[in-house]
């Protein structure tokens, strides 16, 4: 059954209505937003909890658990909220969509999360390359100011915020959240070291917490229509709707906002038109960003688009960017071209990143090329590991991931290329 | 207090304590490899060499920035951790040259060291490798920036020990390059410990490249004679030739750091040496033997009433040559002599009145500081390291009366004129109330603000401040006075002063002027105004052909602190010896045993006969390496102050004494960063 | 736009030093530091690229020492150490867009601006990159020539902007052809039944 449109969040998802404030108020943003801070802080990170919202950076953590780590009395350093604009992760393309057609629920929501964790300051922190998306976001938070939905007596709720939009410039590892703080902070994106959290020590060392824009911007919709609403949407723990991007070899690429746990199939088929040539031409799927391991189509058969279903697939949901790809396509090339990205935007800092990233591209060159041994792929594999959990943040995972998805699910692919070469050299 | 197991051994450790610290106290320790950790600077946690395994976490962590918890239960050692080193350690060394045969840090290098514990038995990596362009460092330190393993440790001691950050990690993922800002030079006068921090073989000694193998070099453990510090250090040396000197570990005085004139003049051990006796004739000295020399020395002192010998001591007399000379002095019965070349208005009677009295180390407990007269930064880098390290603690003021210049953290600059001591020590400054509300304030005074003809007044001054502002309470003396010379305070302990009626460092000078004085010892003072000593016979005892030995009448050639077994006293009062690593050049020797020999063909034979016999004669050299409590007691004279600026007695930092001034590369430091302090910050094109 | 390589000088104009005044008062008393990246772009905005006189100017504005500065700019992709030209062509080379026919839009941009990757076109104009995903995943390939992204690009529509970019004249930014922004081509199959009355016409 597909999502009905009455319970969808982003109503303007296609940019068809006015993102400004009066057409977010028509599309019921700002709606009792005083009466929501009326139930005190407490309650709105019970409430958010209840909902089973799970981060929609990608790693799927409680959103109200982690506001719930926040010290619950004001101490001596103020609080933050961190607003993780800095969408980059290849395949994905939702959060663009919301800062540029339904920035007010972004606003919105970061005064709601702040009130939650007791920050009288939110910075978002988008991406550099988004400038008309930065755009509207400051024009619907000047909106905002001015009609004293946040500021000083934020709603004529008594409390005091301020909203702050800071653009990157072109990082991949600012997404990581104490690289994006280092970033904010005015330093080179390099993660730091945790512990400490940055619930503990964060942005100028002070408690803060880091959200992905979707999650903060469902926050006030959750609000409104209750944490039963959006618990009831989707399957245990994996509860709510989503942003989908749909991308790469469907007949329509797009982004549309689904429930949770939609089958692949059912989603590229009642929105993408189906896989392009047909459901028998598809290959594989990147499921959850270019971070995740492939699947294939067998996989794909049956795979649920939630967390837990494509944990249980052995890839993850991530931020579910679905990247499509048909039997066309040259794996060992897709995956040899997100070497190359992972190379170019590992921050340096560390061992096994800066020197594996550059080691694993260059082989996947190689193996590209089919100059290289089959037992070159082994080695390679046993190099993602040697990368793999060793870092000081996951983009070392996330180099790792789609080279071993790689070589577990389609190693006759590089064998071909690689015997193809052996054999016109003879 | 958590309690942890490592590798199946319990250890309770303070809370806050890594996981790496608490492997190192267990006994015996466990060390854990690592090559971006290095416990003076910040946690990087970079190179991943520490990983180890602690139960219930996901994935191995890195030990050095990992604090314990309590039940933790750690793995350094077991299959995972091994393999995970393992990877950590091709990593590093793929895009590593395999130029050990031909580099500097061969034998002495971390990554080396650790390959051959750690890492696998052949090289996997078949793919090109990274090159990366060396940067130029100056003339003391050689890059080789491809064997560079992005540790970062030289950013950040340059940043947070030396305070002048120049030096970053520019570009990122497999670019990531350290190097220097295109506008700055690497000027720290503390720059040399980059070298030492190195783990790898990319910042090397340049005066030294491809000049030795660590392998073949002597180690000899010392102390520092170049300025008043006293810095432990090891001096390096190959066959009779000082190859290098390194800081060693010594935490009352320099932690593990050394300042660039302590550390490279060493090729000035070599130049412009005195390695025979000379005497003047026909207005050249010629060479002359031990016997001639004395034997012209004779002649001149024959007959010679006392009040017509004085006595100078210069910057690195070492205390046994002191005490032999002022021995000498008086069978001659003359009361001239002094230690105090440059003047300075200190006398002997009062000890902590010419003491560095919180200590080194303690200045890291004090609350506030008014610096008189001194630029630590130049007169002892290493102590201006620990003055920044407090700073950047937070909660202590600093201000200074004298010349204007960056010394590494902020301070209130409150004038350079003496008045402004005296408002303070009035109570009439708004910096009173700061010293006075702080629990550990502290002065330091500088030569530069003793060694002028109001020296005493402003030595009086700061000596009321001190009992005004409470400078001086149970447990706590703040007030500081900053020596520059090696030799000051053992001659000020020995009593290397004018006796009843003689003549101190001016007096001699005037009265050699006038022909009042004919005889006049310099020993290694060469700081003195030469021609003011008039037509009077100079005899030079000393180790370089500087401005005494050009003065000299007679040459006696001595040995450098690096060829005797001598004791110093440093700023703060604390004895310390030196060890022999080379012999003196050629017929060179021992300051006292030439002191000693001198007595014998004057016919004032002295009291000793060894170095144990003249050692015994004073009390100070019973008391090695450690700190006699000083009496307080008003010091100074008041008189009027002068209107003239404070400026610091060091003008270039690389050259104050003989052997920095026969130092090559210490002239390269001064044609490349002026006199230090980072005060010839490049300028190019982009300066308006 | 400065097309030396040598800038010797740099200094806001009034406006922007205005703006700066009031990008630095985003961050808490203190934090200045946090302004180090919007200040390079505002650098950048007026002079072209952030050369070592922009350095030293911010730095020195911002109270940091030049060579964190520097780090900064080397960071980021987006600080052009190099002069660039007047348009700035960056086409995405990553995984989505590869799937959909970046290559094309590649070799059609170079063909048509006659420069290889990384290089200025003769006459200043022009600067091709082949950048890594600018997050329109959806609507691949696409470009983004200054500001402004060039959506569901083909190698006709890829010629025809760079062509009309040639002629100094601004085409239409996002899809190219004729999409709904990030809706299926054709039509949303969602969010068909709301309307809230603030439909643009």
């Amino acid at each position: 059954m597909m999502l009905r449109d009455q319970d969808r969040i982003f109503t303007n998802l296609y940019g068809i209505h006015d993102w400004g404030l009066k057409g977010a108020r028509a599309r019921g943003d700002w709606d009792g937003t005083k009466a929501i801070l009326e139930k005190g802080r407490e309650a709105i990170i019970e409430e958010v909890k209840n909902s089973g919202l799970r981060g929609r950076g990608g790693a799927g953590f409680s959103t109200g658990m982690k506001w719930s780590f926040m010290p619950k009395a004001a101490g001596p350093r103020p609080h933050f909220l961190v607003i993780n604009a800095d969408e980059g992760e290849p395949g994905t393309c939702k959060d663009r969509e919301i800062m540029r057609f339904d920035p007010h629920k972004l606003v919105e929501g970061a005064l709601i999360a702040s009130f939650a964790v007791g920050a009288n300051a939110a910075y978002i922190y988008i991406r550099g390359e988004f400038i008309l998306e930065a755009k509207h976001l400051q024009a619907a938070i000047d909106q905002a100011y001015e009609a004293g939905l946040i500021g000083k007596n934020a709603c004529g709720s008594g409390f005091d915020f301020d909203l702050y939009v800071h653009r990157g410039a072109g990082a991949y590892v600012c997404g990581e959240e104490s690289a994006l703080i280092e970033s904010l902070e005015g330093k080179k994106g390099q993660p730091r070291l945790k512990p400490p959290f940055p619930a503990g020590v964060g942005l100028y060392g002070c408690p803060t917490t880091v959200n992905n824009v979707e999650s903060i911007a469902v926050v006030p919709t959750i609000m409104r229509r209750s944490a039963a609403w959006f618990a009831g949407i989707g399957r245990p723990k994996n509860s709510g709707t989503k942003l989908f991007c749909i991308s790469g070899h469907v007949n329509k690429p797009c982004n549309v906002e689904e429930e949770m746990g939609i089958p692949f199939r059912e989603l590229v088929e009642k929105h993408c038109g189906g896989i392009r040539g047909g459901w028998d031409n598809l290959l594989a799927v990147i499921p959850g960003g270019c971070s995740t391991p492939v699947l294939t189509k067998e996989i794909c058969e049956t795979v649920l688009m939630d967390f837990d279903g494509l944990r249980e697939a052995g890839s993850g949901l991530g931020t579910a960017a679905v990247i499509v790809m048909d039997k066309s396509t040259d794996l060992v090339r897709a995956i040899t071209r997100l070497s190359r990205f992972y190379k170019h935007e590992s921050c340096g800092q560390c061992t096994p990143c800066r020197e594996g990233t550059g080691w694993m591209w260059r082989m996947m060159e190689r193996l590209n090329k089919g100059e290289a041994t089959i037992e070159e792929i082994d080695m390679l594999q046993e190099i993602t590991k040697q990368v793999e959990g060793h870092t000081i943040c996951a983009l070392g995972d996330a180099a790792a991931w789609p080279i071993q998805g790689l070589i577990r699910h389609f190693r006759p692919l590089i064998e071909a290329k690689i015997k193809a070469r052996a054999s016109s050299a003879a | 207090m958590p309690k942890l197991t490592i590798d199946g051994r319990e250890i309770e450790v303070e809370a806050g304590t890594t996981i790496l610290q608490a492997a190192e106290q267990l006994d015996p320790p466990i060390e854990i490899p690592r090559f971006c950790y290095h416990e003076r600077l910040a946690v990087a946690g970079n190179c991943r060499m520490c990983l180890v395994e602690v139960e219930k976490m996901p994935k191995p962590v890195a030990s050095c920035a990992m604090p314990v918890g309590e039940g933790m239960v750690v793995h350094t050692n077991n299959a995972n951790v091994r393999k995970a080193r393992q990877g950590v350690m091709e990593f590093l060394l793929i895009n590593h040259p395999l130029d050990c045969p031909i580099c500097d840090q061969g034998g002495e290098c971390d990554l080396q060291d650790q390959a051959v514990a750690y890492g696998g038995d052949r090289g996997r990596y078949c793919e090109e490798k990274r090159a990366v362009e060396d940067k130029d460092y100056g003339p003391l330190i050689q890059t080789m920036m491809t064997r560079c393993i992005q540790c970062t440790r030289c950013i950040r001691f340059i940043s947070e020990i030396a305070g002048t950050p120049v030096l970053g990690g520019l570009h990122r993922s497999e670019h990531l390059e350290v190097g220097r800002y295109v506008n700055a030079a690497v000027s720290s006068e503390l720059s040399g410990n980059l070298i030492d921090l190195c783990p790898v073989g990319a910042l090397t000694n340049k005066p030294a490249a491809f000049t030795y193998r660590a392998w073949e070099l002597k180690r000899t453990e010392s102390v520092d004679a170049m300025d008043a510090l006293g810095a432990a250090i090891r001096i390096d040396s190959r066959g009779n030739e000082v190859v290098r000197v390194l800081p060693r570990v010594n935490d009352d005085i320099n932690e593990e750091w050394l300042g660039d004139r302590s550390r490279f003049a060493v090729d000035g051990l070599r130049r412009q040496r005195l390695d025979r006796c000379y005497i003047r004739k026909d207005g050249r000295l010629v060479p002359a033997s031990w016997p001639e020399a004395f034997a012209a020395i004779a002649a001149k002192a024959k007959g010679l009433p006392g009040s017509k010998i004085a006595a100078i001591a210069g910057d690195q007399a070492d205390c046994e040559s002191l005490l032999a000379l002022k021995e000498l002095m008086a069978s001659l019965g003359s009361a001239h002599l002094d230690c105090r070349q440059d003047g300075a208005r200190l006398d002997g009677s009062v000890r902590a009145s010419y003491l560095f009295n919180s200590t080194v180390a303690g200045i890291e407990t004090a609350d506030a500081l008014l610096i008189v007269g001194s630029n630590p930064r130049k007169e002892a880098p290493v102590l201006n390291a620990r003055i920044r390290k407090r700073y950047l603690k937070g909660g202590f003021r600093i201000a200074r009366i004298g010349h204007k210049s960056d010394l590494t953290y902020k301070y209130e600059a409150l004038g350079d004129n003496p008045a402004v001591l005296a408002e303070i020590a009035a109570g009439r400054h708004p910096f009173f109330d700061v010293l006075k509300n702080a629990s550990r304030p502290a002065i330091i005074l500088g030569q530069g603000a003793l060694a002028r003809a109001d020296g005493a007044a402003i030595l009086a001054q700061a000596a009321r401040l001190a009992d005004a502002a409470g400078l001086i309470k149970d447990g706590w003396n703040g007030f500081n006075v900053l020596h520059t010379a090696a030799a000051r305070v053992g001659g000020l302990d020995l009593g290397f002063l004018p006796g009843p009626g003689g003549l101190d460092t001016d007096g001699i000078a005037a009265a050699a002027g006038k022909g009042d004085v004919e005889l006049v010892f310099l020993a290694g003072a060469d700081e003195i105004e030469m021609a003011a000593l008039g037509k009077a016979f100079v005899v030079y005892l000393g180790t370089h052909g500087d401005a005494g030995a050009h003065r000299a009448d007679v040459v006696l050639p001595t040995a450098a602190y690096t060829e005797k077994s001598a004791t110093f006293v440093n700023t703060e009062g604390r004895a310390q010896r030196t060890k022999l690593a080379v012999f003196p050049p050629g017929e060179a020797k021992e300051d006292w045993k030439v002191i000693r020999a001198l007595s014998d063909a004057l016919g004032k034979p002295l009291a000793f006969d060894t170095v144990g016999q003249l050692r015994g004669r004073h009390p100070l050299f019973s008391q090695l390496d450690q700190l006699r409590p000083a009496a307080w007691a008003a010091c100074g004279t008041d008189g009027a102050l002068l209107d003239k600026p404070l400026v610091s007695s060091v003008d270039n930092y690389y050259m104050t004494d003989p052997i920095s001034r026969a130092s090559k590369t210490m002239a390269e430091c001064t044609a490349s960063f002026g006199a230090g302090c980072g005060c010839n910050h490049k300028k190019t094109g982009t300066h308006g | 736009m400065s097309n030396e390589t040598e800038m010797t000088s740099f200094a806001f104009t009034p406006e922007n030093l205005d703006l700066a005044k009031k990008i630095i008062a985003k961050y808490p008393a203190g934090k200045q530091q946090s302004a180090v990246m919007p200040l390079l772009d505002l650098a950048q905005r007026q002079v072209g690229w952030t050369s070592i006189a922009v350095i030293e100017y911010i730095a020195q504005m911002l109270d940091m020492a030049p060579i964190r500065v520097q780090e900064v700019v080397t960071f980021y992709t987006m600080y052009n150490q190099r002069p660039v030209g007047k348009y700035h062509v960056q086409v995405c080379t990553n995984i989505c867009c590869l799937l959909r026919g970046s290559d094309g839009v590649g070799e059609t941009a170079k063909q048509v601006l006659g420069v290889e990757w990384g290089e200025t076109s003769p006459d200043g104009q022009f600067t091709l990159s082949e950048v890594e995903c600018l997050g329109a995943c959806v609507n691949a390939p696409m470009m983004q020539v200054n500001d402004d992204y060039y959506e569901d690009l083909t190698p006709d529509s890829t010629k025809a902007v760079l062509e009309a970019l040639k002629r100094g004249e601004t085409p239409a930014v996002g899809p190219q052809n004729g999409r709904q922004f990030s809706a299926p081509e054709g039509g949303p199959t969602s969010l068909t039944e709301l309307t809230f009355g603030t439909e643009k016409a």
